[in-house]
């Protein structure tokens, strides 16, 4: 059953309006990028999804149905700012906030004692959160949002402020929860962590859907007619190609309309030039990005 | 198990634990008992004792005040001038003098000499020197009986009847308004702490944007109905403390402060009365505070708007002696009604004066029915602008918003 179903959805603020017509759905053991420029509407959607406000118009359903109070214990959020209650302790912010979704304190504590270990904070967690710092409370919140082993999980920027290693850590975890058939969410301004886990991807900008489906598909619809060449030696005129770009350690060269990668690596072999590298050119989520909402976003 | 009770089990072992609330709690019985021994060390070691007699000098130049010199604690001795009455004050032998000069009685002008600094002559003081000059003027010509009742003509006793001509119950005394007094200030502070305690709380979560963590837990309804019952219970607690330890604290302040302590009565509903408004003041002033937690842009900006309330119920005890000496002013009975005032406004009245019953129905009900249509709206005023950041909504938004929700 689809974890996430969203329909033609519209939200307006005063005179803006941040959610134009969306459509786009998650099923489990996926991962959905949704990306955007600031302002795009990805927090709107997110509340809209969670039942914070209502849409003007359109529809989400949650694993079928409307969203109600009874899927919250199924659902694990991480907001994109965050903060703790200053006075606890890590393991009673754990455990209450763990009992709001309905866990048991035994299983609760169980399971925090695991994911503290995973996270390299199981000796913190006597620690009152206002001794802790920004990374390590980061930590903290995201084991609230994944201990009670939630269906769907929306993560809104996991990774801000947490250093290369936590970073690697939560990236882990997420691709577990992902194999262990949970939908999620991850809403992210990092392109690179997004081509890295994610399998579809939403791309927004002022409220309209400007890019949606499976990451792989749009990355090779967006291929451009070029391939990068790694090479001892010079490579020559070489037919079909109509212009050079010179990289560090190899260059593109962008073919003709008629010319294919495999005509251009049988020329470079039939000259006996030694190749290093050759690869079809493959432009990066942050260039898709870039050209879909750049201009706008300037 | 039921999340509104989790909600109010944290919130209420959180209120209980913070330092404001546990020094507000113990610091009315313990100011009270250090006022008691304040009041006990210094009148050890100020006041003379039961038995000691002051020494009143006098020169009495008109030469006809001889006998009544014994006048209970104050002993007056005649000196022949007013320089020896002079050396006899330098010298600490008489506390101080009097003179009496030859023309007093065409005068009336009695001089008094003392090296103490004083805005007015004690009234203990002129009182036992008005006894002594009028028991030596009358003593020929009047019994001593009717010297003692010039001395004190009136010893007004005061019997409060009830409507069917018998002794009342409920006898008239000042220190019948002590303790709604008392009660009503702690009442308002108790209000004041419970709306700024939760502003605090409220502040803290959604500038962290717990508040989201937490709403993806659970309801608005259930958030809010778990703050502003824990919050109310805390302050209940509170309460209780200091209702415990007011019998405690009331006879050891009986027996240090003497007399009209132990006449005090505490009239027959002011109990139940003082829990009914407790409860009903206290969820009237939390729902007001959650209201504003969920519109205002920041907590510094609640607190401040929250002042409007918190200092509007302290008016009835701003114009509390105004309350003594016009009890029967139409002006009681409207901050009888008004739901903000009408806790604090109806306990000191209590001790005041009788309150007609459909006056308290009507505040009661009208305190009910604003906690009712409250909740229900700051449900949905903090349903609507809770997420909304470092932007308060205008008054027509707000308004618009609960037309359209």
């Amino acid at each position: 059953m689809t974890a996430v179903e969203v329909n033609h959805l519209y939200k307006s603020y005063a005179d803006v309006t941040a959610v134009n017509d969306l459509t786009f759905s998650i099923d489990p053991g996926e991962i959905l990028g949704l990306i955007g420029p600031n302002g795009a509407g990805k927090s709107s959607t997110i509340k809209i999804i969670l039942d914070f406000m209502k849409p003007d118009s359109g529809e989400v359903k949650i694993f079928g149905q409307q969203m109600n109070e009874a899927f919250k214990d199924q659902i694990g959020y991480l907001p994109e700012e965050r903060g703790l209650y200053k006075r606890l302790t890590a393991i009673d912010l754990i455990l209450y906030l763990a009992s709001l979704k309905g866990m048991d304190k035994a299983t609760a504590e169980k399971k925090a004692n695991i994911l503290l270990e995973q996270t390299g904070m199981l000796e913190s967690k006597k620690k009152k959160n206002k001794e802790m710092s920004k990374g390590m409370g980061q930590l903290i919140q995201f084991i609230v949002t994944v201990i009670h082993d939630p269906e769907l999980i929306i993560l809104d920027e996991p990774f801000s402020g947490l250093d290369p290693v936590r970073t690697e850590t939560i990236q882990n975890i997420i691709a577990n929860l992902r194999d262990e058939g949970k939908a999620i969410i991850l809403s992210t301004h990092q392109m690179n962590k997004v081509e890295e886990l994610c399998d579809r991807v939403l791309m927004i900008n002022k409220g309209h859907t400007v890019l949606y489906g499976d990451l792989t598909e749009t990355k090779a619809k967006f291929r451009r007619n070029s391939v990068q060449v790694a090479a001892d030696g010079e490579l020559g005129d070489l037919p079909g190609v109509i212009d050079r770009k010179l990289n560090k350690g190899s260059v593109e060269l962008v073919l003709a309309a008629d010319t294919t990668p495999q005509t251009i690596l049988d020329r470079l072999r039939d000259r006996k030039i030694t190749i290093n590298r050759f690869e079809v050119t493959t432009p990066s989520l942050n260039e898709i990005f870039l050209n879909l909402v750049g201009v706008d976003h300037e | 198990m039921n999340k509104t009770y989790l909600v109010f089990k944290h919130e209420f072992l959180h209120a209980i634990k913070r330092v404001g609330f546990v020094v507000m709690t113990l610091i009315v019985p313990v100011l009270a008992l250090l006022a008691i021994g304040v009041y006990e060390l210094v009148t050890t070691l100020t006041e003379p004792s039961v038995n000691a007699v002051t020494i009143v000098g006098y020169v009495d130049e008109a030469g006809i005040f001889s006998d009544q010199t014994d006048q209970g604690l104050i002993k007056l001795i005649p000196f022949v001038s007013r320089e020896d009455a002079t050396q006899a004050l330098v010298r600490r032998n008489v506390s101080e003098y009097i003179v009496i000069p030859a023309e007093y009685t065409s005068s009336g002008t009695i001089q008094r000499y003392t090296l103490a600094k004083e805005l007015v002559t004690p009234p203990i003081t002129a009182y036992f020197i008005e006894s002594f000059l009028t028991w030596n003027l009358l003593k020929d010509d009047v019994s001593p009986e009717i010297i003692t009742s010039i001395v004190s003509p009136l010893n007004l006793e005061v019997t409060r009847l009830d409507e069917n001509g018998d002794i009342a119950q409920e006898q008239g005394n000042i220190g019948n308004i002590i303790i709604p007094a008392i009660f009503s200030l702690l009442l308002s502070m108790a209000f004041m702490f419970g709306a700024t305690s939760l502003i605090s709380g409220l502040g803290e979560e959604k500038e962290s944007r717990l508040i989201e963590v937490l709403f993806s837990s659970v309801s608005v309804r259930q958030l809010l109905i778990a703050k502003v019952l824990a919050l109310g219970t805390a302050g209940l607690l509170q309460v209780l403390v200091w209702l415990i330890s007011a019998p405690l604290l009331l006879s050891l302040a009986s027996s240090s402060f003497g007399g009209f302590l132990s006449d005090i009565q505490i009239p027959a509903n002011f109990l139940v009365l003082g829990v009914v408004y407790f409860i009903l003041g206290y969820l009237l002033f939390a729902i007001l505070s959650v209201s504003l937690g969920g519109i205002s842009s920041s907590t510094t900006e609640a607190h401040n708007l929250s002042m409007f309330y918190i200092l509007a119920q302290f008016v009835p005890l701003w114009f509390s002696a105004g309350l003594i000496n016009f009890p029967n002013s139409p002006v009681w009975m409207v901050l009888s009604i008004f739901p903000v005032t009408a806790p604090v406004q109806t306990m000191l009245r209590l001790g005041v004066s009788d309150i007609p019953a459909w006056q308290i129905a009507t505040s009661i009900v009208l305190l009910g029915l604003s906690v009712i249509v409250g909740m229900f709206l700051s449900i949905k005023i903090f349903r609507m602008f809770m997420l909304m950041y470092g932007k308060r909504p205008s008054l027509g938004e707000i308004i618009q918003g609960l037309k359209t929700a």
